[in-house]
């Protein structure tokens, strides 16, 4: 079947099977690798993406049930050469070690302030519960979190 | 990790969903938010030949104020529904449970009718279904009928739906008493309910104490009988069936469930 | 100002956060280009003979490319050694029986399931006890199942004879999955007499001997490059039997392969730690005086004798932890089951010997009623004792220990934890406040192998370091950046750093055993030094003066106190001549090094439901010279993050017929944020006198710190209802369980 998927701003169209998953179609028929697989049973967060806005596995979908919608990927969230603001508060927190995790982890966070821009640190540890990493112990993607979060509102 | 091959399906409309429907036959499962059939299906546990995606079915999803009632189309998301303020005025309950489910991430994709079709006694939304006495509304190719929740959970993973019958509401009556608690135990927040209670006034059902959802029949006897409701409790485990398996012992469980039910008709009386 | 010890944020972030890491499964390579795609096929059994593999329905289908069993792939020289894909025999559900090459990736799962196998099985041995028992033996012309014994020390019987209390327990440290988010990961192509394997390990240059050894090739014809590694904890060294098959079907198959698993069968086919049954004994006087320790430890190999038989002999090494006792000893035996072989994860036996002694210490001092505090502080190695010879024959570098435990008490305010402790036991308050304490010290750069390094500046003013370390993860990119604008004051941005290509780096050990920073950061620092005075004289040369007169400065050479003579790196090294300034260098540790540290874990036990929140954690990480704090943390919290995880939540299971139960990411209770507080950590430096750099490894000891102190707070939470011991993983019902058998009683 015929899909067309508009990833970070382009268009991306290709004839797939239907049972592609929207990972698949993300890393083979984009060509967009960060977003990573981590598991097969929609536990480690890994695959995070963001479908018009929203933080979803895209482990957990087929590539045809995005077919006419939206999807960021952490390669799509840096403008002009700059990184995003999250991205820029991982990296100024360590918040990543090996980076398996990070893309789907900074999405998923992305997500999260935009449905709560002031979280508390209970709230970004439950509001990550679906992403998984093994090398930080969540201690520094907590803080990159919530510093994110205070520049945010400082910027505005 | 990948599923079996199979034809996808999208329909625009309720008709065409059913008609999809019908023309698979056994071979064709329903696909909503996918995340209680697409993991079955990467395991490869699950493998329909047809998958119809209603998905698309805009009209499926709304959360409307029916005077008596909440009528929530079965394609509404468990996020719309941790959020709905109509839910947090009318049905705080069904906007806990959903806000229970799973990850944020996965509720942004699963849904009321998915969950509650898929029949699973260890999630979240199908014990609050049963104590908030829903009425679930399908559609097939004889027409459309309503069915009591008392009704809907028939086993392990096995609804009242009739083959190419789709879900297509959830009808919960303002419930009149309107303490309400519940108390999902796990030991990881992302896991399913070791053990789970719903509370809505006097009604108490459980989640994964059996292998549908089901009400605390002893408790709710008890409770109408006038008992304190931490005498009702100790009569939680009272006709259940909890499995034993990696996570719990039945034991364990019978307990979690009067030390969960204790609680929640505390908490619930605290908010009455 | 030097650069060392500063908080640097990581070079490797940028690209790692906009484009993403390149993981072996993201190599768009032109070599890879038709690659073929494997599947295995895996065995669903403990423990069986294969007496049948038809593969026709799978060859048959269009898209499919081949079918290869052992009997393609050369055999192992010895009965008990572990085949790259099982002939006639399999011995744990998930062993590598058969790979399936596909044109297409989604193809594999369908070729997979049409390949036939037929199995006899065989009893499963699920337990260390059933394989000691040998009712059935899992390798047929051996008399046991017993792999290798051992002991250590000088306790026996009567080093007990004059203790006025002895404590005697057995426990369980469970078996583990060390769960790195990239699993394993191989592609290979074999062209013009050369296999070049792409692989997710630790060590390339290890990896390229064993495939080479395996393949019966010579190590020239073998290059492996290690592509990004999204994480290892010991479960990567190396390569394994798949890694190795697939490498091989690239030769069989005439065209590039690749493989890439699913984490079902990373739960199954990687490597899990742990697996240690102990018994312990401690013995002393009532004044809270050890005087005798012994560990016995039946070590549980999995399937196939892999570093398992290791293991132990690093517990018996480090089994009496940071105290001084007169008689300490170990034995044990290491035994083969019907389930997925164990190797190294993170500590590798030393987390195993940490947990024995810390809960001994907790249960001797319960026994004579003090305070744990009191007891380790009693017996701990004193500072003047340093370097400091255990009776096991670990010789301690340099230790601070009783200063650690009172820092971390300090920093944790323990007194105002036991008076809230206190407070809310006279109060029966459902939630009940359990402190933990664990101290601990550990051996790195055990291996003793050294590690490697190269130092080239260039024309450009810019440097190359080639490393024999291997990160994945641990950011040696920025920290060896850190190091030579250290030493040559080439700023950070200007160094590159290459690792883990075997033609660009032919010797070299690699990334394990927390060795990185003291052995390949001293051969880099070496390596630079050996730059700095190459340069030395060539800029003596290129200006004329002597080179006592010469001084760098900010990365000038130039005549003391006299800039207008200066030389930039760049001009050096063009005189110099294309490679004429640069080093190579090996350094070999005369000694490993013993970092230790001291935790305190604070839980809140729901005395009800028994279900235990880690609350605080707090820690004293002491691993010498600190080069990037930022770093160092950062090791700290993923040890930390782990131990707890084994403390709480984590643990592989089988049923009795050797199925396994937690193979997946749902039935495994790998940690998540929501249980974990955020970590409080105290600084603590004692320098190592083994290296030039002062510096010992800090990558294990959060997790050998951690899950003592953290099984501790849950006991303790619950000692004063008569609760004594609770087994790892401290779920829920295993501490009301605990809490119902102490009222019994």
């Amino acid at each position: 079947m015929k899909v067309a998927i508009k990833i970070n701003g382009a268009q991306v169209e290709a004839e797939v099977e239907d049972r592609l998953l929207l990972a698949h179609f993300v890393r083979e028929v984009a060509g967009l690798t960060a977003t990573n697989i981590g598991c097969d049973t929609t536990s480690c967060g890994a695959c995070t993406v963001l479908l018009d806005g929203e933080s979803v596995k895209s482990c957990t979908m087929l590539a045809a049930q995005a077919d006419g919608r939206e999807v960021t990927t952490c390669e799509g969230l840096a403008r002009n050469g700059q990184m995003h603001p999250v991205q820029q508060a991982f990296h100024a927190e360590h918040g990543l070690q090996c980076g398996f995790c990070t893309p789907g982890m900074v999405l998923a966070a992305v997500s999260l302030l935009a449905e709560n821009p002031d979280p508390t640190e209970e709230q970004v540890r439950s509001g990550l519960e679906g992403n998984l990493c093994r090398c930080t112990g969540y201690h520094n993607i907590v803080r990159a979190v919530l510093a994110a979060a205070r520049d945010a509102r400082e910027a505005s | 990790m990948i599923p079996a091959a199979f034809a996808y399906r999208c329909p625009a409309t309720v008709e065409e969903a059913l008609m999809l429907a019908a023309d698979a036959g056994e071979d064709g499962k329903f696909l909503a938010g996918g995340h209680s059939l697409l993991p079955l299906m990467k395991l490869r546990f699950a493998v329909p030949e047809v998958v119809i995606d209603v998905g698309r079915i805009a009209e499926l999803s709304y959360i409307r104020d029916e005077g008596s009632h909440v009528a929530i189309g079965a394609l509404t998301r468990h996020h719309d529904l941790e959020r709905a303020a109509l839910l947090a005025a009318e049905l705080p309950l069904l906007a806990c449970a959903a806000g229970c489910v799973g990850d944020p991430q996965v509720r942004h994709r699963g849904t009321i009718g998915g969950s509650l079709a898929h029949g699973d006694p260890a999630s979240d939304l199908p014990a609050a279904a049963l104590v908030l006495d829903a009425v679930l509304v399908a559609r097939g190719p004889s027409g459309t009928r309503e069915i009591a929740v008392t009704d809907f959970f028939r086993g392990l993973f096995e609804t009242a739906l009739e083959p190419g019958e789709l879900l297509t509401e959830v009808r919960i009556p303002k419930p009149a008493g309107r303490g309400w608690s519940f108390q999902k135990f796990t030991k990881r927040a992302i896991d399913w309910a070791i053990v789970g209670v719903a509370v809505q006034g006097q009604h108490v059902a459980l989640v994964n104490m059996g292998p549908v959802p089901m009400r605390a029949a002893a408790v709710e006897q008890r409770l109408a009988a006038g008992e304190s409701p931490a005498e009702a409790a100790a009569h939680a485990a009272e006709g259940t069936s909890p499995v034993a398996d990696i996570n719990a012992s039945a034991a364990y469980r019978e307990h979690l469930a009067r030390v969960l039910t204790a609680r929640a008709l505390a908490e619930a009386a605290n908010r009455a | 100002m030097s650069i060392m010890g500063t908080r640097v944020l990581r070079t490797e972030d940028p690209r790692l956060l906009t484009e993403g890491a390149v993981y072996t499964d993201d190599l768009r390579l032109p070599e890879l280009t038709g690659a073929a795609y494997v599947t295995f096929i895996r065995s669903p059994i403990a423990h069986a003979l294969i007496t049948g593999i038809d593969a026709a329905a799978a060859t048959a289908q269009p898209g499919v490319a081949a079918v290869i069993t052992g009997a393609d792939l050369p055999a192992p020289e010895k009965p008990t050694a572990e085949p790259l894909l099982a002939t006639d025999r399999v011995r744990y559900v998930g062993e590598p029986v058969a790979m399936v090459l596909t044109d297409g990736r989604y193809q594999g799962e369908d070729a997979a399931e049409l390949v036939s196998v037929e199995y006899e099985p065989l009893p499963a041995v699920t337990s260390v006890d059933a394989a000691l028992a040998g009712e059935v033996l899992l390798f047929p012309g051996t008399d046991s199942n017993i792999f290798r014994t051992g002991t250590s020390g000088n306790c026996a019987d009567d080093s007990f004879a004059d203790c006025d209390v002895v404590v005697e327990r057995t426990i369980v440290n469970q078996r583990l999955a060390p769960v790195p988010m990239e699993g394993r990961a191989v592609a290979a192509a074999w062209a013009d007499g050369r296999l070049t394997v792409w692989c997710s390990t630790q060590n390339a240059q290890i990896s390229r001997d064993a495939i080479a050894g395996q393949l019966g090739l010579g190590k020239d014809a073998v290059r492996v490059i290690t592509p990004d590694v999204g994480g290892g904890f010991g479960a990567k060294v190396g390569v394994d039997r798949d890694m190795i098959a697939v490498a091989a079907a690239a030769r069989l198959a005439g065209r590039p392969v690749r493989w890439v698993e699913t984490r079902s069968e990373n739960m199954l086919g990687m490597v899990h730690g742990r697996a240690q049954k102990q018994v312990y004994r401690i013995g002393g006087t009532r004044d809270g005086r050890v005087l005798a320790y012994h560990l016995d430890i039946v070590q549980d190999c999995g399937g196939y004798p892999r570093f398992a038989v290791i293991l132990p002999s690093l517990t018996g090494l480090m089994a009496s932890g940071v105290y001084q006792i007169a008689n300490v000893g170990s034995s044990f035996r290491a035994v083969v089951t019907t389930t997925t072989p164990i190797a190294a994860y993170r500590g590798a036996g030393r987390p195993e010997a940490a947990a024995a002694i810390e809960r001994a210490m907790d249960d001797f001092a319960a026994e004579i009623g003090m305070d744990p505090a009191e007891v380790r502080r009693r017996n701990m190695v004193p500072p003047h004792e340093f370097p400091y010879t255990t009776p096991t024959g670990a010789v301690y570098d340099t230790g601070e220990y009783a200063s650690a435990l009172d820092k971390v008490l300090a920093a944790a305010g323990y007194a105002g934890l036991r008076a809230e402790q206190a407070r809310r036991r006279d109060r029966g308050d459902p939630v009940q406040l359990g402190v933990g304490l664990s101290c601990y010290v550990e051996i790195t750069a055990a291996d003793g192998g050294g590690e490697t390094a190269r130092l080239e500046v260039h024309g450009t003013g810019a440097a190359t370091v080639y490393t024999g370390s291997s990160p994945h993860g641990q950011g040696h990119q920025t920290a060896w950046a850190m190091l030579v604008e250290d030493e040559l004051g080439i700023p950070m941005d200007q160094v590159t750093v290459i690792h883990g290509d075997t033609d660009a780096i032919p010797e070299a050990v690699g990334t394990f055993g927390s060795r990185s920073l003291q052995l390949g950061g001293t051969a880099v620092y070496q390596a630079a030094g050996d730059v700095r005075e190459q340069a030395r004289r060539l800029a003596a040369e290129m200006i004329e003066a002597s080179e006592a007169d010469l001084e760098l400065v900010r990365g000038t050479w130039q005549v003391r106190g006299d800039p207008a003579t200066g030389l930039s790196w760049g001009q050096i090294a063009g005189h110099a001549g294309p490679g004429g300034l640069a080093a190579a260098t090996r350094f070999v540790a005369s000694a490993p090094t013993f970092p230790f540290g001291a935790h305190v874990a604070v839980v809140e036990v729901d005395v009800e439901t028994g279900k235990a929140t880690l609350v605080r954690h707090v820690t004293v990480d002491d691993a010498g010279t600190i080069v990037n704090p930022v770093l160092a943390e950062g090791q700290r919290h993923g040890g930390i993050a782990q131990g707890a995880a084994q403390a709480l939540l984590e643990e592989v299971r089988y049923d009795a017929d050797g199925n396994p139960l937690t193979s997946t990411l749902a039935d495994y209770a790998a940690i998540t944020a929501t249980e974990l507080p955020s970590f409080e950590l105290v600084a603590s430096e004692t320098p190592t006198t083994i290296n030039p750099l002062g510096a010992k490894g800090i990558g294990e000891a959060g997790t050998i710190g951690a899950a003592p102190a953290v099984q501790n707070a849950v006991i303790d939470a619950v000692s004063h209802l008569g609760v004594r011991h609770i087994e790892m993983p401290a779920t829920p019902e295993r501490v009301w369980a605990a809490i119902n058998e102490a009222r019994a009683q």
